[in-house]
């Protein structure tokens, strides 16, 4: 276990190290650094000062040891448009996207694992059949689409949830969240919504299919002849047996449900991560792009890392093979 | 008397073979169907819209933000309704099935064709270079595909051009972990041996006898992938780091309708949505149908 466990955190040092000469490379040999860290504002003298300041005459490696240094250090520059350091900027923003996305992975699980239970449990029956090309659905509609759908039913047209922001927050461990608030979770309900969606599919999904693996099994016969409840049945014996995946496809999904709140955010006008991102790039604020996409890369190794031997544990069927885990 | 007509079973090909198992499925047809009709109204996009949406010499800004089935002063009505500049919205949508295909089956391509080459190239020749590439693969798996368009674009800048690859630069991970499983399974099979036994060049071996037999997934993946290739492109377009105004998609044509959605003239956004989910469904149902008919052992 010791050995699968440095073995892993060894290979997501490396995964980590090469996104970072990646990210180098893409800003500082391809684009012209000079573009991406000075402002475009800057007149002639303080360009000069700049260059010199950042180092830019100096050779390509010298350079990128620069940027690991200050990068360790926790100082990714400073936002052209706030003034402030970018990393800090993203970091602040991070509760908010956080906040939407277990939410949306909440309303995937709650709605997802009942739906996906009775599609299997009854493929053939109209539920079934409904339930599965409603799955469809989500997999195919776009996010944003959906999400501009939704605000002009429940916002524009019957008026009952607002469109956008945040709205009223409270504060816990020093950080304001939305939850805590009745307004803050109106603000909620339509975005998490439709970040759910996707996931919600895929949870059906999931679901149905462990469910009619799982049904098929002789302890489930058993179950049933020895004349259990079906309601135990169902809640005991299946049940259990197909959280497994789905635990391991949520936590696996869970960056990617970071990542993709990137869309909903812009829709809902949500002041997380993803929004600073859009607007970062539209505003050519390319430090604070810098910042969010180490932070973003970081974040999915650590994921990565925790699901992997989250799974390990939770599934003694998983031999931990050496190299090939 | 009955006279026992010995009739020869006709020559079937794989590919009518292929088309019988097919056209089984109702759903998967009407999918076909439409998809054609949408790719053709976008090829003869000129011809069988009233307006070209694009010239500004046709569009009167006095019929702009009309409700869909009004009577506008060109005196043909606007059946999906006009946007602020006049312009109709059928036109338009039309006009951006063409940019939304275009990106969508050209990355696909791109990404199809450079992805087959690592990923044959990988199984072919084992050992290291399969390890590295594979690795790379996974890494790049392991991180949201919009994430990393996201990124690609705020590099590169806006434009038909820069989507493309884009996307490219997205799915091309796909297909060589696809290629590389069905060529591995195939490499080990007697008629490789052979082939290698004769001395055959490399190149001729991964052309002719792999390559060949490790298509029919590879289809399936890339028609799948044209869907989602379209809808991301929508999505980026949405965001505003996709396709410029000048060549507005349908995502494009979307999200400039979200400012008038607010104050209910629904329209802009609604139809063109509409469009893009009838094309992303049916893509969708060809390429089920098509997994099921090329693989049996996949149909569920």
């Amino acid at each position: 276990m010791l050995v699968f466990i440095l073995r892993r955190l060894a290979q997501s040092a490396v995964v980590v190290m090469a996104m970072s000469v990646l990210v180098f490379a893409g800003i500082f040999a391809i684009g012209n650094p000079i573009d991406v860290l000075i402002s475009p504002e800057a007149d002639e003298f303080e360009r000069a000062a700049a260059i010199a300041r950042l180092g830019l005459d100096k050779p390509m490696h010298e350079q990128f040891l620069r940027f690991v240094d200050s990068a360790l250090g926790g100082d990714l520059g400073t936002s052209f448009v706030h003034g402030v350091p970018a990393l800090g900027l993203v970091l602040q923003r991070f509760p908010a996207t956080l906040e939407l996305a277990l939410c949306a992975m909440l309303v995937a699980v709650v709605l997802g694992i009942p739906l996906g239970l009775w599609a299997g449990l009854k493929p053939d029956s109209l539920a079934g059949r409904v339930i599965m090309t409603g799955s469809i659905l989500g997999f195919s509609l776009p996010t944003f689409w959906v999400g501009m759908m939704l605000i002009m039913a429940f916002a524009v047209t019957l008026g009952w949830l607002p469109a956008g922001g945040r709205g009223e927050t409270a504060g816990l461990f020093g950080v304001p969240w939305s939850f805590l608030t009745a307004d803050g979770l109106a603000h909620l309900i339509l975005p998490a919504v439709n970040l759910a969606l996707f996931k919600l599919s895929l949870v059906i999904r999931l679901a149905r299919a462990g469910t009619r693996e799982v049904a098929l099994q002789d302890y489930v016969k058993f179950a049933r002849a020895k004349g259990l409840a079906p309601a135990r049945v169902v809640g005991v014996h299946i049940l259990k047996n197909i959280m497994i995946p789905v635990v391991t496809v949520l936590g696996l999904e869970l960056g990617s449900v970071i990542a993709f709140s990137v869309v909903t955010e812009s829709v809902f006008a949500w002041p997380g991560m993803g929004k600073l991102l859009i607007d970062s790039i539209l505003q050519l604020d390319r430090p604070v792009v810098i910042a969010y996409l180490l932070v973003t890369v970081l974040l999915f190794v650590v994921i990565n890392l925790i699901v992997d031997l989250v799974y390990s544990l939770l599934d003694p069927r998983i031999r931990l093979g050496g190299g090939r885990a | 008397m009955s006279t026992i007509t010995a009739k020869a079973p006709p020559v079937e090909t794989p590919f009518l073979r292929l088309a019988r198992d097919f056209a089984r499925s109702r759903t998967a047809l009407a999918g076909l169907a439409v998809l054609a009709l949408i790719v053709l109204a976008a090829l003869l996009a000129r011809w069988v819209v009233p307006q070209d949406p694009y010239d500004l010499a046709q569009l009167d800004i006095l019929d702009g933000m009309m409700a869909p089935g009004s009577l506008g002063g060109g005196g043909w009505t606007y059946w999906l309704g006009t946007d602020d500049q006049g312009r109709d919205m059928l036109s338009a949508i039309v006009f951006g099935l063409r940019t939304s295909l275009l990106v969508g089956v050209v990355a696909t391509l791109i990404a199809l064709a450079v992805g087959v080459a690592v990923g044959l190239l990988a199984a072919y020749a084992g050992d290291r270079v399969d390890g590295l590439v594979m690795r790379l693969v996974d890494i790049q798996l392991s991180f949201p595909a919009i994430l990393i368009a996201l990124i690609l674009l705020a590099l590169l800048g806006k434009g038909v051009d820069k989507v493309i690859v884009a996307l490219a630069a997205v799915q091309w991970a796909y297909y060589a972990r696809t290629i590389r499983g069905s060529a591995l399974v195939e490499r080990r099979k007697e008629y490789i041996e052979a082939a290698q036994c004769l001395a055959l060049p490399h190149r001729r071996i991964m052309m002719r006898h792999l390559l060949p037999n490790c298509l029919p997934p590879l289809i399936v993946v890339a028609t799948v992938q044209v869907a989602h290739a379209i809808a991301l492109e929508a999505t980026l377009s949405f965001l505003g780091v996709g396709v410029p105004v000048t060549q507005p998609s349908l995502g494009m044509l979307i999200a400039s309708g979200y400012q008038y959605m607010l104050s209910g003239d629904y329209w802009v956004s609604l139809f063109p949505g509409l469009a893009l989910l009838v094309t992303i469904v049916a893509i969708n149902l060809v390429g089920d149908r098509l997994r099921d008919v090329l693989n049996p052992r996949l149909n569920h």
